[in-house]
Order: C-alpha cells, then sequence, then structure tokens
C-alpha cells in the first residue's frame, strides 16, 4: 500500500467555492424558475377560500391540531391518509421519471437547497462583488472592510432565512391571525421555535454547507446512479471536439482554449471536462459559460451540453445524434410514466368518488356476541361517522342483513344521530337477532349497514354509502 | 476535497487503502473536516450526556446524573398535572344528579372515557376487558339485560359503592344472603342456609324443574315432582314464577342467562353446593382506609357499565 499522504492527516480541509456570474439560457431559466417558485412559495399561505362559515377559510392548510388537510376544494381526513401516501409516491415516480431522462434536473433546477443556494450566491455577490474579488476578501487578513461586508451579508442571509421559516408556519395555521401575533408575540412558542429551526438552517445550508450538502448530506445521489443509464440526458463535455485543450493559435488544438470559464461558474467546484461526475447537479451553468466563450473565438456552441453517453460514439463518427425523442421514449421512462399516471388517475378517481358523508365500521369482538334474556343474538358495532359539510348533519342508519335483525343506536330510541360540522361521532349500534330466527345460529351472517344523509339538501338525492361487515350468531355446536 | 474529480494522479496523491476487489481499488480520501469534527462532537456530547443524565448502571439503579432527571419524577407531574386539569369537571361529575349525567354531553364524554379506563384497570380483572363477564366461575356479563340487583344508573351506582356480600362494607349488597347448599351431605355456613336437606335426587328433580321453567328439554315426571319441592324450598327467594327478586339478588330462572351456567351439570352442582358470589366495595372508606375509587371515578365506572348496552 503506498499512502503518497501523510497518513496522519485525517481530513480534507474545505475549499470554499467562489461561483462566477454567468448569463446565458440556462441561466435566464433559472432566474425564472426561481422567482416563480419562490411566489409560489410565498404567496400559497395567503389565498383565501370559502368553505362555510364553520371551516377555515385558507386555501391550502395543514391543520394538524384537527388534523385535516385542506388543498383549495379538497378536504383530506386522517383517514384519507393515502392520498397524501398516494401524492408522495407520485412525487417519488416523477422525481425517476425525470432522472432517467434527463439526469439530475431536479437537482440543477427545482430543489430547494439549490434555489436558496443561488439566492445567497446572489446576495454575497452583490455585497462582496464578482468571483475575484471574493478570493481577494477571502484571502485578506480580518479588517473593517472584511467584517462590514460579512456582516451586511450575513444579516442579509439571516433575514432571507427568517422569511423562510416565517412563510413555512403560515402554511399551518391561518396566515393573517399568526402574522399579527407573530408580531405581537402572541403566536403559539411552536411557531417561534419552528422559525427559529429554519432560520438557522437556511443560514448554514444555504451560505456555509451549500455543496456539502448535495454532496455528502442528501440521498439523491446516491439514488439517481440506479436511475441513469447511457440514454439519459445530461450535462457532458465533447472531449472529441475540445481535445487537445489548449491556445487557439496552436494548429493542432481542438476547441477547449482551457479558458476555466466551465469550472468557475460551477456551484459544486468541480471540472465537467473530467467527465460525468457524483457532484456534478446538472445546473447548467457550465453550458452558459462555455458557449459564451465559443461566441467569442467564433466556434460553434455546445463544447458542453447536454447530451446522452450513447451519442457520443455517433459523433466520434461525424453522424448526427439520435433524436431526443428516443433517448426519451425507452421501456424504463414508460414504466416510470404509466405507474405514475396509473396512481394520479386513481387518486383523481378516488377524490370524486368519495361522499361528503364517511363511515367506518368497527365490530366489537370482546365478547362476539352477547345472549339476551330472551335468548336472543346481539351484535355490538362502533360505528365513526364523518360529517364532511361545513355544516351539522343528521344521519340515519339503517342495516340490511341476510336474515332478520333489528338495529338499535346507543343512547337514542330513534335510527338517526347528528354529526357537528366537520367533525366525527362514535356511535355505538347493536344488530339484534330474535331467538331461534336464522340469523341468531348463523356464523358469519353478511350484514350492510346503511348511513344515509337525511338532509342531502345540496345534491339532488340524498347521500347514502354502506358499509359491510359480518353478524355473529350462536352456532350450534 | 471530495468533490474535486478524482483525477489519474488521485491514487499518488492520496494513496489505497490496499483494498482491491476484481482490480478496483479503493481511493483513501480523507473525510472532510467538518465531518471529522462533528465525530468528535458527537463523542464530547455523549460525555456530557452520561455526566448529565442517569447513564452509568450500578446494583441497585444507575447514576442520577448532574440535572436530576428522573422519569418517574415526570410521571407523577404529568398525572399531577391532568388531575388538576380534570378537577373541575369532576366536581361537576360529584354534584350532578346521576341520571342526568347521560344527558349533558360533556360530562357523558367525560365519564364514558375515565369510566372505560378505570374499568380496565379495577374491573376487568374478574368482568373481562370487553365486561362479558365469565359465566363459570360467576362473574356477571354487563353486557345484556338482565341484572341481578338492577340495571338502572342509580342500582349500578349502588352496586359499584358497596359490592356484593363483602365483608367490610355493612351496607354492601346481600350480607348474610346466599344460594344455600342444598344437598344433606353438604355441611359449612352454605349449608346451614339451606331450609331443607334434599337427597341427591330430590335436587335432580329441582334440577328438571328449572330446566323446564327456563324452556329447555326437561325429564317430565321429574320436573313434575321438582315443582313441589321448588314450591317448598326455592320461591321465598327465586319467586313463584321462578323470575327471581332482585331485592336478594335472586337470579331469574327463566330466562336465557345464567350466572353459573343453566345446563343440567352446572345447576346440579349450584343446588348441591350453593352459591355466594363476592363483589368488592369501592366506596367504602373508614376511618384507617381510604376508598378504593373516589365519587366521581365510581360515578365514571357507573355510566361507562350503564352505556354497554343493558342499561335500563
Ligand atoms: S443533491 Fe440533494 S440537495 Fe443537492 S441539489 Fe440535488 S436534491 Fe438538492
Ligand atoms: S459541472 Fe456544470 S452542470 Fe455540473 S454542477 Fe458544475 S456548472 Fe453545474
Amino acid at each position: 500500500m503506498s499512502n503518497a499522504q501523510d497518513p496522519s492527516q485525517l481530513y480534507a480541509a474545505h475549499e470554499p467555492i467562489f461561483p462566477r456570474r454567468v448569463t446565458g439560457k440556462f441561466r435566464t431559466l433559472k432566474w425564472w424558475l426561481m422567482g416563480a417558485m419562490l411566489a409560489v412559495y410565498y404567496i400559497t399561505p395567503w389565498l383565501r377560500w370559502d368553505r362555510g362559515p364553520q371551516m377555515p377559510d385558507q386555501a391550502v392548510l395543514l391543520d394538524i391540531s384537527s388534523r385535516r388537510f385542506f388543498f383549495f376544494m379538497i378536504e383530506i381526513w386522517p383517514n384519507e391518509f393515502y392520498f397524501v401516501a398516494g401524492l408522495l409516491i407520485m412525487a417519488g415516480l416523477g422525481l425517476f421519471l425525470f432522472t432517467s431522462a434527463a439526469g439530475r434536473v431536479w437537482c440543477g433546477y427545482a430543489c430547494p437547497q439549490t434555489v436558496w443556494t443561488d439566492l445567497f450566491i446572489l446576495v454575497e455577490r452583490w455585497v462582496e462583488g464578482d468571483r475575484n474579488a471574493r478570493i481577494r476578501l477571502h484571502r485578506q487578513p480580518w479588517n473593517w472592510e472584511k467584517l462590514i461586508k460579512n456582516g451586511i451579508k450575513w444579516g442579509l442571509w439571516l433575514l432571507i432565512g427568517l422569511a423562510t421559516g416565517g412563510a413555512w408556519v403560515f402554511y399551518f395555521t391561518d396566515a393573517p391571525t399568526l402574522f399579527w401575533g407573530l408580531l405581537d408575540g402572541t403566536a403559539s412558542p411552536v411557531a417561534y421555535i419552528t422559525m427559529a429551526v429554519l432560520t438557522f438552517t437556511t443560514f448554514f445550508f444555504g451560505g456555509f454547507a451549500r455543496e456539502q450538502i448535495c454532496i455528502y448530506a442528501c440521498p439523491w445521489p446516491r439514488i439517481q446512479a440506479a436511475m441513469m443509464d447511457e440514454d439519459t440526458i445530461t450535462i457532458g463535455y465533447r472531449s472529441w471536439r475540445g481535445e487537445p485543450r489548449g491556445k487557439q493559435s496552436v494548429q493542432t488544438s481542438g476547441d477547449c482554449i482551457d479558458c476555466m470559464a466551465c469550472v468557475n461558474v460551477c456551484p459544486m467546484g468541480i471540472d465537467i471536462r473530467d467527465g460525468q461526475q457524483l457532484a456534478c447537479i446538472t445546473c447548467g451553468l457550465c453550458i452558459d459559460a462555455c458557449n459564451g466563450i465559443m461566441d467569442k473565438i467564433g466556434k460553434p456552441h455546445g463544447l458542453v451540453g447536454y447530451l446522452a453517453l450513447t451519442d457520443e460514439p455517433l459523433e466520434r463518427a461525424g453522424k448526427a445524434d439520435k433524436p431526443i425523442w428516443k433517448h426519451i421514449l425507452r421501456p424504463r421512462t414508460v414504466v416510470y410514466t404509466v405507474l405514475w399516471a396509473g396512481i394520479g388517475l386513481g387518486l383523481v378517481a378516488a377524490l370524486f368518488l368519495r361522499a361528503n358523508l364517511d363511515a367506518s365500521i368497527t365490530p366489537v369482538r370482546n365478547p362476539p356476541f352477547v345472549i339476551l334474556s330472551d335468548g336472543a343474538i346481539r351484535n355490538t358495532y362502533d360505528m365513526r361517522l364523518r360529517n364532511k359539510h361545513g355544516t351539522d348533519r343528521w344521519f340515519t342508519v339503517t342495516a340490511t342483513a341476510g336474515g332478520d335483525v333489528t338495529l338499535a343506536l346507543e343512547g337514542t330510541d330513534a335510527l338517526r344521530v347528528l354529526v357537528k360540522a366537520n367533525e366525527t361521532l362514535v356511535q355505538r349500534l347493536y344488530v339484534t337477532a330474535s331467538a331461534g330466527t336464522v340469523a341468531a345460529a348463523a356464523h358469519h351472517l353478511p350484514l350492510r349497514l346503511w348511513i344515509t344523509d337525511a338532509e342531502g339538501t345540496e345534491t339532488p338525492k340524498a347521500e347514502r354509502i354502506y358499509k359491510d361487515t359480518i353478524f355473529n350468531g350462536k352456532e350450534d355446536k | 476535497m471530495c468533490a474535486k474529480p478524482i483525477k489519474d494522479d488521485a491514487k499518488a496523491k492520496v494513496g489505497t487503502t490496499g483494498h482491491s476487489w476484481d482490480g478496483i481499488e479503493e481511493l483513501n480520501t480523507p473525510l472532510p473536516r467538518w465531518w471529522l469534527w462533528t465525530f468528535y462532537l458527537t463523542i464530547l456530547f455523549a460525555i456530557g450526556y452520561t455526566i448529565a443524565y442517569p447513564a452509568w448502571p450500578l446494583i441497585y439503579g444507575a447514576t442520577p446524573g448532574v440535572l436530576g432527571s428522573s422519569t418517574r419524577a415526570d410521571v407523577d407531574a404529568d398525572i399531577q398535572h391532568f388531575d388538576a386539569l380534570n378537577a373541575p369537571i369532576k366536581a361537576q361529575l360529584v354534584a350532578a344528579d346521576l341520571t342526568a349525567i347521560e344527558g349533558d354531553d360533556a360530562l357523558k364524554a367525560y365519564a364514558l372515557a375515565a369510566g372505560k379506563s378505570l374499568f380496565a384497570t379495577n374491573c376487568a380483572p374478574c368482568h373481562g376487558s370487553g365486561a362479558a363477564g365469565v359465566q363459570g366461575l360467576g362473574y356477571p356479563n354487563l353486557l345484556d339485560n338482565d341484572w341481578l340487583y338492577g340495571g338502572t344508573i342509580d342500582a349500578i351506582y349502588t352496586t359499584i359503592t358497596h359490592g356484593v356480600r363483602n365483608t367490610v362494607d355493612p351496607d354492601a349488597r346481600n350480607v348474610g344472603i346466599y344460594m344455600p347448599a342444598w344437598s344433606d351431605k353438604a355441611s359449612g355456613p352454605l349449608a346451614d342456609m339451606a331450609t331443607a336437606k334434599l337427597s341427591a335426587d330430590q335436587i335432580g328433580q329441582v334440577v328438571h324443574y328449572v330446566l323446564k321453567l327456563s324452556g329447555q328439554t326437561a325429564h317430565e315426571a321429574k320436573a313434575t315432582a321438582g315443582a313441589q319441592l321448588f314450591k317448598d324450598n326455592c320461591v321465598a327467594c327465586h319467586g313463584e314464577d321462578g323470575k327471581g327478586n332482585r331485592d336478594l339478588g335472586a337470579p331469574n330462572l327463566t330466562d336465557a342467562i345464567w350466572l353459573y351456567g343453566g345446563d343440567e351439570v352446572t345447576l346440579t352442582k349450584t343446588l348441591t353446593e350453593g352459591r355466594g358470589g363476592v363483589m368488592p366495595s369501592w366506596g367504602y372508606a373508614s376511618a384507617s382506609s381510604t376508598a378504593r375509587l373516589t365519587e366521581a371515578d365510581i360515578r365514571a365506572v357507573a355510566v361507562y357499565v350503564h352505556s354497554l348496552g343493558g342499561g335500563e
């Protein structure tokens, strides 16, 4: 084993990265995307949506204390959490799809870590100047200039962090109320603590950790390699065109003039000319930088650009690239798309098929049945009735079974109960079969409980759903 | 640093770990500095933690830790906290008329929830977690519509408060009243209660009369003979028609519900040996002992039991 480096040195010092300003197609696209995503993030909690007098009017609200999730006209109850699970699965599959088609597009354009780091670098450049000025400032000993510039930069970063954490908490409670509550100090401590934690993490991740998060902390770079193959369109350097790199004046030189522009703009501090590597987040900035240089020396764009591995032999042989759709349309992307769309359609269907009343039945099986004094057999069920209307409703319960049974509700002589607006009621039901009947001796008699919204005024006909369960008779031994 | 691409000269620069799999070698790339620092910090944290919190096991317990943290004390504090929160509604529960509790949503909700957990802790060992009792042992089923001492909320409350045939509470139900042991071979206090001594044959006749009373198949001749014996000895408690007497806790013999069992074998055993189930007093307090349950708790359990399906 040859260990050229001093083995006693356990770590490598962090080398700060000072990305240079760059302009171009991808940078412009990224500015727009950044603006759009930040706007969505900050504006969403302030959108209003009328749901009736007893319901919150915030369009997007994660109401954790009363366990409701509101999204415009959609309201999700805890028992419908499969919607959230489905959305998360779709998000995962979507990520797989995009990654197998175009590499780490999520990382390069949409990930909050990238968006906020971009914002922080913007502030840094605005306060300290571009790459060379920042390097100079970094190297010079601490003096007033360095102190003041860093102070302003950190102050602005903290403000951005505060705004990030501040917007986050608005998603969990009524935004206007919380806003004034935060100002006059009456908001819950949880809100302040959440904001403090998010302010600090934003400040630290965006200001100092930056590429370290993407390389060491984030699981995605580890997983993404499994999604990509030789047809994935990703960012690469056309070495067959660029090499041997060197001055333009030298006849044998390729197109790369070794100006280091692509390296200097890279937020990850890497050299794309070394080939595909784990640290590249495919942000496209090196393409912009290189294209700018190509313009200056009068060479075509695309020395650094989006390409797939399968294009390399074609290009080397002087042939045209495979068309983009041929890269994208391949079995794995089709499978991801079909799965993604299938789950999406399933969720949409489930969304439209669900009723404004919902129930679930839990048979009480301790004991399985009770013998009454006249020999009748009684089964007990706990029914959870959910009223998703914005008003109180009366629900009527009836039972049909494969034999004669009678239904009774605990605590009332009637067969209907009042369920408060947007609430769940646990109602105990008794189903009784008289002695000597078929039902009383049945093994697992199918039982269907019908729940009707007795005042289904908003719909032409009353809303009615059913739940199936089982009635246990006393089997003759 | 790791973000730097691995160049051809990387091997010469950082060396390898010496591991080689099918010619693939592992570079000995150093960790980032912050990573190493974090690692050292976690070690420091662990040392600090063992000083601050209970950690090192000793023979009888563990080192207490300088912060004096104790999960037991935390639980005690929690219990006190919730007791304080519940104090007002408990006071209301005690002040309310028993029959009015179920009409008051807030009181009922509290009583059902409290009653359920109190039942699970105190009553379930005999009556079962589902309140179905244990028939062979004579622990009554609380779900059906047959009650030895009554199924109104007041009757249930009284039964829970004082219990049945226990030796501590002078107000317990049925003190000194038993199902006697009718057999002429029996002895002891249960036999002393019997107004007559019956032979095994006679007991068999009474058993068949009771089978007939409850609509089960019985030996006609035996049942006819048993009718007179029943009239002479049993009606004092179980009544002329065998429908029982709640003042004496005497079960109804004509229905489908049996405390110990309604088959011939069990009935024979009941008549031969006698029965006398005991339930503790949950509300009795003396100079030297406190009640097992507070008034509010007893009321909560009464409301809960009343809600189980058999309440009258
Ligand atoms: S590596 Fe992780 S944190 Fe970095 S850009 Fe990609 S997804 Fe975001
Ligand atoms: S190599 Fe290019 S695409 Fe990759 S992270 Fe650096 S600048 Fe972005």
